[in-house]
């Protein structure tokens, strides 16, 4: 039978199945298991809406416990078995934690965990605060919100072409180069290349600096009159603004050295800085996401808000980053945290673009390669068990607020 | 907004520039991606993609000549075209790889052995010797020429049809298209009715599920992989389209359940209870009142669903085999990038042909994708 055919006969089997399953469970339950009539049809009603949601619910309980709650505990009793399938402990574990590889994906999982979520959320929240104020906004958001139904994959040709290096003296046919090579070390260099991307970079080092001082300030002035997650929520931010204030002071150093202009460079190679390359690619990805999120939240904050600002004389800066951003601060950690799930399960890019070669490893890819090519389970699964830990405490706080909410 | 207080805002025109830089930065790549896919792969190789429209003054790979012999005026001659290229003008030629461009176009060559070659602008070429030429090794040609602008559909035949990774595209194409449609329509009907009890089902334990639901919610599913695969080989499943369908449905569900259980739980409170007054059943009530209302929110979770099942990897890889019948669109992109990684005509139009069905549901039903992700992640 061809896959085809197949494929249409489980939709009719399956939803058929499903219909079937769902109609003729109450049938029963109520026509021959509890009848509502005779001597106890009171008794026998009650009985029979005591079990009907669990009818319901039986077959997506049955799914989401075999197909997501069983495997997570399977894993964790797999990460603790050898090779041949004796008890181990924790030997998987301390093998993992020996193997450079490791800890170069767990560094660049770091770096894409904090890079990507921001520049994503910041693209996202410019996007949204740019195209809600202009007619042609809505053709603007679809075409930024595009590359959401782009594989990764397709995604990794798409970037693959950008990068792409031809050996010196041929034409070079991906964009980066071509421009790269316009660059010739004279004046213009100087100024596009140097001293524009050092203003730019000294820029958004105030601008984080000013962010960092709106966290701080509260705990100056204020004391102790926040819960301790707002205080914790702070302190995270600030942690997270000085480490990007380091990172771009480190590239400003960087900048002030030579550079390499006039040979076309294979950017996928270039150790530390090919991390980024892949980055980009998620990013471009990922912005759509946030934007659309973001966008809705901005619509959402109260115009009087904004009109008692403007009358107080407030610039438009202030009006955006103290006026509309605290109000949509809760969207800001949504949309960060969703991003970073995202990021934690980031594999396609990474096998099909460097392969983990050149130290562009991530956890989840290198779980793939020691489960499906070295064929070492315990080791794969104790990885897996890793992205698990750094999940959990998103997915605590996730449940946390649904069931606030649900009160 | 910020023009109610009277001032005409003057930073207009830099929101118009700055949202168009946006979009172009965004739009660009992929657009790069369209336009190499139409061009042959002589041009694509010799020039970037932005350059498509302009005449390209490129250096071809050489040429070996040749051609019968015809015995002309005491002289053995052999005539011919270099290439078929209608309207490429050939500006500099040469016989040897280190001096590609000694020649211009109509100037006339000595090679050994006094045969003498002279190759016009339009292409064509005359070898001229007085002995006979038949047991000579034929000469190459190396040719810069200006090209006209050209582009072709012969890739998307290309890819379409003939195998390179092993497998064509189009079968890819079919594969994917089983995988993604089953897997799209079943978890809909079974989280449909646990959205349902989870709505408006009063019984213990239900807040319970609602937190497990939404923890599962980012479980990742690389936790997953080897136990199921251990499963389903157990249950004799093994790597099948079966098997890829359960796990997309089992992957799928949480949010499936979370989604539609939110948009139900808004719907309006009288209607259910008139209709539970009016002794509808629970099963009466979802059939007749629940499913045709909760309509936005299932096409929202269908093009999730159908997006995520269409643009997978990993699952694919894990459960899927990689044989002609069974290897995805994802999976030969990606044997493509490893076997034919410098071929951009094979890479792009492939590219293209995978991309192309997300796009077109993507634009065709973006309404119900933004209501989805609202209704999904603001809380």
């Amino acid at each position: 039978m061809h896959p085809a055919v197949q494929a249409l006969f489980v939709i009719v089997i399956g939803v058929g199945g499903c219909v079937g399953y769902f109609y003729f469970s109450n049938l029963f339950l109520d026509k021959v298991l509890y009848p509502a009539r005779g001597p106890h049809a009171g008794r026998n009603i009650n009985r029979a809406n005591m079990i009907r949601p669990w009818l319901f619910l039986m077959p997506a309980l049955v799914a989401l416990g075999l197909y997501l709650a069983y495997p997570v505990f399977a894993t964790a009793w797999l990460s603790l078995k050898g090779k041949n399938g004796d008890f181990v402990g924790l030997a998987n574990y301390s093998q993992m934690m020996s193997e450079a590889k490791f800890w170069e994906s767990m560094r660049n999982n770091m770096l894409w965990l904090i890079v990507v979520p921001a520049l994503s959320t910041a693209f996202g929240l410019l996007a949204a605060q740019l195209s809600d104020r202009i007619r042609w906004g809505s053709i603007a958001k679809s075409l930024i919100f595009m590359p959401m139904a782009i594989s990764f994959v397709g995604a990794s040709v798409i970037w693959k072409l950008i990068y792409d290096t031809r050996p010196e003296g041929q034409a070079q046919i991906g964009l980066l180069n071509a421009l790269w090579l316009k660059f010739d070390g004279g004046i213009g260099s100087l100024l596009l290349l140097k001293v524009l991307p050092a203003l730019f970079l000294l820029s958004l080092v105030a601008a984080f600096a000013y962010v960092g001082w709106l966290l701080l300030r509260p705990l100056v002035t204020t004391p102790r009159r926040e819960g301790v997650w707002v205080m914790a929520a702070r302190a995270l931010g600030i942690a997270l603004i000085l480490f990007f204030v380091f990172e771009l002071v480190t590239w400003l150093a960087g900048l002030a050295g030579p550079l390499p202009y006039g040979t076309p460079q294979t950017w996928l190679t270039l150790p530390y800085w090919n991390s980024y390359f892949l980055m980009i690619v998620l990013v471009w990805i990922q912005t759509g996401f946030a934007m659309v999120i973001l966008s809705a939240a901005l619509r959402g904050v109260p115009e009087d808000t904004v009109e008692a600002a403007i009358i107080d004389g407030a610039n438009p800066f202030q009006i955006f980053f103290q006026i509309k951003v605290p109000q949509i601060m809760s969207t800001i950690v949504v949309v960060w945290t969703t991003i970073t799930i995202v990021v934690l399960k980031v594999f396609d890019i990474v096998l099909a673009m460097t392969n983990g070669q050149w130290e562009t490893q991530v956890l989840a890819n290198y779980m793939y390669d020691k489960l499906f090519r070295s064929l070492d389970w315990g080791v794969g699964s104790a990885s897996a068990m890793v992205i698990m830990l750094l999940v959990t405490p998103i997915l605590v706080w996730n449940v946390y607020n649904a069931r606030k909410e649900m009160r | 907004m910020d023009n109610i207080a009277g001032k005409k805002s003057g930073l207009v025109w830099a929101v118009h520039l700055s949202t168009l830089l946006l979009v172009a930065l965004w739009v660009l790549p992929t657009f790069g991606l369209l336009v190499s896919s139409f061009r042959t792969g002589d041009q694509i190789s010799s020039s970037g993609w932005w350059r498509s429209l302009m005449t390209q003054e490129s250096q071809l790979p050489a040429i070996r000549l040749a051609g019968d012999e015809v015995q002309k005026d005491g002289a053995y001659v052999i005539e011919g075209q270099l290439f078929d290229g209608a309207g490429a003008e050939i500006s500099r030629w040469g016989t040897s790889s280190k001096e590609p461009e000694a020649y211009g176009a109509d100037e006339t060559a000595t090679l050994n052995d006094g045969v003498t070659l002279t190759v016009t602008a339009a292409g064509s070429f005359a070898l001229k010797s007085a002995a006979s030429m038949a047991d000579m090794r034929m000469p190459r040609v190396f040719v810069t020429a200006a090209t006209p602008p050209e582009f072709t559909t012969n890739n998307y035949s290309l890819v379409l049809f003939s195998p390179l990774a092993g497998q064509t595209i189009g079968q890819a194409f079919l594969n994917t298209l089983t995988v993604s449609i089953p897997a799209t329509i079943i978890p809909i009907l079974i989280a449909a009715f646990a959205a349902y009890a989870l709505a408006w089902m009063e019984f213990p334990g239900r807040a319970l599920l609602v937190a497990i639901v939404v923890g599962l919610l980012v479980v990742p599913l690389q936790l997953a992989l080897i136990p199921l695969l251990q499963l389903h080989n157990m249950m004799g499943i093994g790597k099948s389209y079966l098997g890829i369908w359960m796990a997309h449905t089992g992957f799928g569900l949480p949010l499936a359940i979370y989604l539609l259980r939110n948009y139900m739980a808004g719907l309006p409170r009288d209607i259910i209870e008139n209709a539970r007054v009016d002794g509808a059943t629970d099963f009466q009530i979802f059939v007749k009142i629940i499913l045709p209302l909760s309509f936005p929110a299932l096409a929202s979770f269908a093009i999730f669903q159908f997006l995520w099942t269409w643009n997978d990897l990993l699952v694919a890889l894990v459960f899927l085999g990689t044989g002609n019948d069974q290897q995805v669109l994802t999976g030969n992109l990606v044997n493509l990038m490893g076997s034919r990684g410098g071929d951009w005509e094979i890479l792009s139009a492939s590219a293209f042909i995978s991309i192309a069905i997300p796009l077109v549901v993507f634009f065709a039903m973006q309404k119900y994708l933004v209501r989805g992700l609202l209704a999904g992640s603001v809380k």
